[in-house]
């Protein structure tokens, strides 16, 4: 059986689904995906779906799975690069994402969880390294 | 009068394997009746929740995929069918969020909504079919 390969980028847990996945394989990512974010410590994870061309009512209920467990974990989840026909179908066929954050692409996924996991805004963030080097510098 | 177009491909549904295959299937006789991108997408996921119906709940059986015609347009048939313990109360089955199982229960009534054709038989004790049609527009 195929696994779905989690990278660990920073504080974030990317995954990838690039196949055509069996329901077994759903299921054994949400069990890898549980363990890698208690393991990392991740804050966020990103399931990247463009390689997706369809999304049924099982693979729905894993992301909703897969987000409630990451919660429950102190990560979150964000759906990212669904393909216009898989929205139009998702919605026809009743299934609400509940709980499911979405974002356009990985660079935008990255960009809000950047935003919600860090206590303080970017700009602060950065005016707190610039601090750093002036009193690190001689 | 409808006519099948080439030949029908009968897929046995017995694994999670054969979920995946029944969707490819139905992938290319969708792109072979020239479907939009958004039917074939309908059409995709109308049939993997019947694939999966078929396992699950039908305890194993098959999916007839053709391609059609019927003079004005072209479009993709599919004919799931099991021998399992058959539907007592369809409008329940047919109803969104109703579940027997631990699913969401919206197989069923997700998959009539995403076609234009869907004729459900069944028996209890004998098994069921469930025939779908899209159309290309
Ligand atoms: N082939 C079948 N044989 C017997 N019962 C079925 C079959 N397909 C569906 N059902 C029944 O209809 C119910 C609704 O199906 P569906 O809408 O796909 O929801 P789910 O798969 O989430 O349970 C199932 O829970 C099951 O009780
Ligand atoms: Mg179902």
């Amino acid at each position: 059986m195929d696994r779905v390969p989690i990278l660990k980028i920073g504080p974030v847990l990317l995954v990838s689904i690039q196949v055509d996945m069996q329901d077994q394989v759903a299921l054994q990512l949400q069990e890898d995906l549980g363990e890698r974010i208690v393991a990392t410590g991740a804050k966020g994870v990103i399931i990247d779906i463009t390689g997706l061309d369809i999304v049924d009512s099982f693979v729905g209920r894993t992301l909703s799975t897969i987000a409630s467990i990451s919660r429950v974990l102190d990560a979150e989840t964000i759906v990212v690069g669904m393909r216009p026909a898989v929205a139009i179908t998702l919605v026809e066929l009743g299934l609400s994402l509940n709980g499911i954050r979405t974002a356009l692409n990985v660079e935008r996924g990255m960009e809000l969880l950047s935003r919600s996991t860090e206590p303080d805004s970017p700009d602060e963030f950065d005016l707190d390294l610039d601090d750093l080097s002036e009193t690190t510098s001689p | 009068m409808t006519t099948v177009v080439g030949a029908a491909q009968l897929q046995a549904i017995v694994s999670d394997e054969d979920v995946v295959r029944v969707r490819q299937l139905v992938r290319t006789a969708a792109v072979t009746a020239k479907l939009s991108l958004v039917d074939q997408t309908k059409v995709v996921t109308a049939a993997s929740e019947l694939a999966r119906n078929t396992l699950v709940y039908g305890g194993g059986g098959q999916a007839e995929v053709s391609t059609v015609d019927n003079g004005a347009r072209r479009g993709v048939r599919v004919v799931f069918s099991d021998d399992g313990p058959g539907i007592a109360d369809v409008e329940l089955a047919l109803t969104d969020g109703y579940t027997s199982g631990g699913g969401l229960g919206l197989g069923l009534s997700g998959a009539r909504r995403l076609v234009e054709e869907f004729e459900l038989n069944t028996e209890v004790g004998t098994g069921t079919t469930i025939a779908i049609t899209k159309w290309a527009r």
